[in-house]
């Protein structure tokens, strides 16, 4: 951790794109779960596993992205009301987006997507569980 | 002797090979024999002249749509390439100093490399058998110079062993080598291969396991000699009074094991990972580059393709033309060739046959990382003397790529600082680019302490952020059923690109793809 900690502020103080070192130094403890294992994701809260996998492609805020194709936005997103499509389509991959089935456990797929159905504008309270993931599968 | 006389030598063969089949025949005589091995690829591509009048719409300017466009155009049919991005090359892509790339989210890179330094985000090295990479090079004067796979001084490392030293591979595949063959020799010397094999063959073993690990007369593997002369020495062979060298002592066995680090020794012996490999000199896409400038104004460049419909008489392809502050333009011609990844055509607007879509809609997108680290100073080399290759280890960036170019230069050098896939690669992506540079900066240090010291610049590509392909390169669901029905010609489209091949992810399974997309193309244009 402290040799993160030296790091981190060489790269504050030298790159363009760190903003301060201070805010760079609050981003750790985000991101201090990351990489734990090197074939799963180790990360248990909704919000913690959205930022570590959904976050590459869905973006920070559920805002998607748009390229030469797209990235669906998951903020206000009315596909979200049936958690089964949600839960179907993260273990078993659409389109362009892989399968996560593999590097995320039942209870993980239950969390983030209760996450998303909650955030990002979304406000589908009732509970998904590792129950519902695992008859998926 | 009888026997020698009644069939005729290899030489005898083949030579009646070449002379009734041909050189294509020779070749795959040859290639059958061993001799010639590797890539499919049989030579420049011999199409015969184009129907009059034919016009092919290219999809796509990366290398599969540049080589068609290329073959096409010479063989007399009209060519048009319709390109996404401001520039040719596709993934084969380098980055220098003055670049800015901008992945979806918004980040942007200002890439602040010194003069002639650069990093390649995709392809980085082809190997010796990718035979029609290399003839496209050799015919559009690309210069390659070797690129250093497999570096016996590089390192070997793992976090939880040698208390996170790093060990030069050297003494790793030393000590792995010598032991298997000290293990091997006692077996046979107690007789546990007696049933297998004859005296003389087990005298042949031995013999060669002395070779195979460094062994001494006694079938040990211990300090010696010959076992420092690979592995390394206590005191290196030298000059004068302390001239004499003196060996180290190797690892036992069950260090080595325990270690794990055993699990890269093979890292270099696949066909598409063993010396020698090349890089083209000043970056990949100086490929990409000569292609583009052979297809002198062929390419139309930032329209973004939004549908592709065909007919009896032809296809229109629409775009948003980003010259044209993204008005709608339309293109046409007789045939087509695709070359968008799946990852993008999935959303396109098509009418392509249901067996297609099929596999268009299913196919996903590899999630991978690259970093690239640039440093005040070579230290691999100065401190380390590592010239290129690649240290491996299981920490989250898995390798330190040296770069195999500008070697003792006083100046600063870019290292690939991290390179990986799967469930690393997802966190790596989701990470802003500052903090996968800290990352690779943070465990990089682990081997090189340097870092902290000597780090002058970071660039990041993840590939699952990169606008005009959204992922590394295309997966199938289910490739042994699926394939055929992606490859057909589909009336007046064809697809092609390193994800309709078997060398997926490799520049050469683009050019294979495209050459044999282009051949069926030509095929049914004529006979029409």
């Amino acid at each position: 951790m402290k040799r993160f900690l030296i790091a981190a502020a060489a790269v504050a103080a030298i790159t363009p794109f760190a903003v301060t070192q201070e805010s760079a130094e609050r981003e750790i403890v985000e991101y201090d779960e990351f990489f734990a294992s090197s074939s799963v994701l180790t990360q248990q809260t909704g919000a913690g596993i959205y930022g570590a996998v959904c976050a590459a492609c869905h973006m920070s805020n559920g805002e998607g992205a748009v390229g030469a194709g797209a990235y669906p936005a998951l903020a206000e997103n009315p596909n979200l009301e049936f958690p089964e499509y949600a839960i179907y389509l993260t273990i078993h991959g659409q389109a362009a987006m892989p399968p996560l089935g593999g590097i995320l456990s039942d209870e993980q797929i239950a969390a983030v997507i209760e996450y998303i159905r909650t955030s990002f504008g979304n406000d589908y309270p009732d509970p998904v569980t590792a129950e519902m993931v695992e008859i998926t599968r | 002797m009888d026997q020698e006389q009644a069939q005729p030598t290899r030489r005898e063969f083949l030579s009646m090979v070449g002379a009734v089949g041909g050189a294509a025949l020779m070749y795959q005589a040859m290639a059958m024999m061993g001799v010639a091995k590797a890539s499919s690829y049989n030579g420049p591509i011999q199409l015969g002249q184009a129907p009059e009048g034919t016009k092919v719409l290219i999809l796509g300017a990366g290398l599969a749509g540049m080589v068609a466009a290329m073959e096409l155009r010479d063989v007399g049919y009209e060519v048009e390439v319709l390109e996404y991005r401001e520039k040719a090359g596709g993934r084969c892509w380098t980055l220098r100093s003055g670049d800015t790339y901008e992945e979806l989210g918004g980040a942007v890179q200002q890439i602040d490399f010194a003069e002639g330094n650069y990093f390649n985000p995709g392809p980085w090295r082809i190997p010796y058998n990718h035979y029609g990479v290399l003839d496209y090079c050799a015919r559009l004067a690309v210069e390659l110079e070797p690129f250093i796979q497999i570096n016996n001084n590089a390192y070997l490392h793992s976090a939880s062993a040698f208390d996170g030293r790093p060990i030069r591979y050297r003494e790793i595949n030393t000590d792995y080598r010598g032991h298997i063959a000290e293990l091997l020799s006692k077996v046979t010397d107690q007789g546990a291969l007696d049933e297998v094999m004859t005296d003389e063959d087990k005298e042949r073993l031995l013999t060669s396991l002395r070779s195979f690990g460094a062994l001494n007369s006694d079938n040990e593997y211990v300090a010696s000699g010959s076992a420092s002369a690979r592995r390394g020495y206590e005191r290196y062979p030298g000059g004068g009074v302390d001239g004499a060298p003196i060996p180290n002592d190797p690892m036992d066995l069950s260090t080595v094991l325990e270690s794990g680090l055993w699990r890269s020794l093979a890292s270099a012996e696949s066909l598409n990972t063993s010396m020698p490999m090349f890089q083209p000199r000043g970056g990949m896409d100086m490929i990409a580059r000569a292609m583009e400038e052979n297809l002198n104004g062929l390419i139309r460049y930032n329209k973004k393709v939004t549908s592709i419909l065909q007919d009896d008489d032809g296809v229109t392809v629409t775009f948003e033309d980003g010259e044209n502050g993204g008005a709608s333009g339309t293109a046409t011609a007789d045939y087509c060739v695709c070359t968008i990844p799946f990852s993008i055509l999935g959303q396109i607007e098509h009418n392509f046959s249901s067996s297609l879509s099929s596999v268009i809609s299913t196919m996903h997108y590899a999630s991978s990382v690259k970093v690239g680290l640039e440093f005040n100073r070579r230290f691999w080399e100065e401190d380390e003397h590592i010239f290129g290759g690649i240290t491996y280890t299981d920490l989250p960036i898995s390798m330190i790529s040296y770069p195999s170019n500008d070697y003792f230069q006083k100046k600063p050098g870019v290292l690939l600082g991290a390179y990986s896939w799967g469930a690393t690669s997802y966190q790596f992506s989701s990470l802003p680019h500052e903090e996968r540079v800290a990352k690779a900066l943070e465990y990089g240090a682990q081997i090189h302490p340097q870092y902290n010291e000597e780090f002058k610049t970071g660039v990041s590509v993840a590939w699952h952020r990169v606008p005009w392909v959204l992922g590394c390169y295309g997966l199938w669901q289910d490739k042994e059923a699926q394939y055929q029905d992606a490859v057909a010609m589909d009336r007046r489209v064809v697809m092609a690109g390193e994800h309709l091949s078997y060398l997926p992810a490799w520049m050469e399974g683009a050019i294979l793809s495209s050459l044999d997309a282009i051949t069926r193309l030509h095929d049914v244009a004529t006979n029409n």
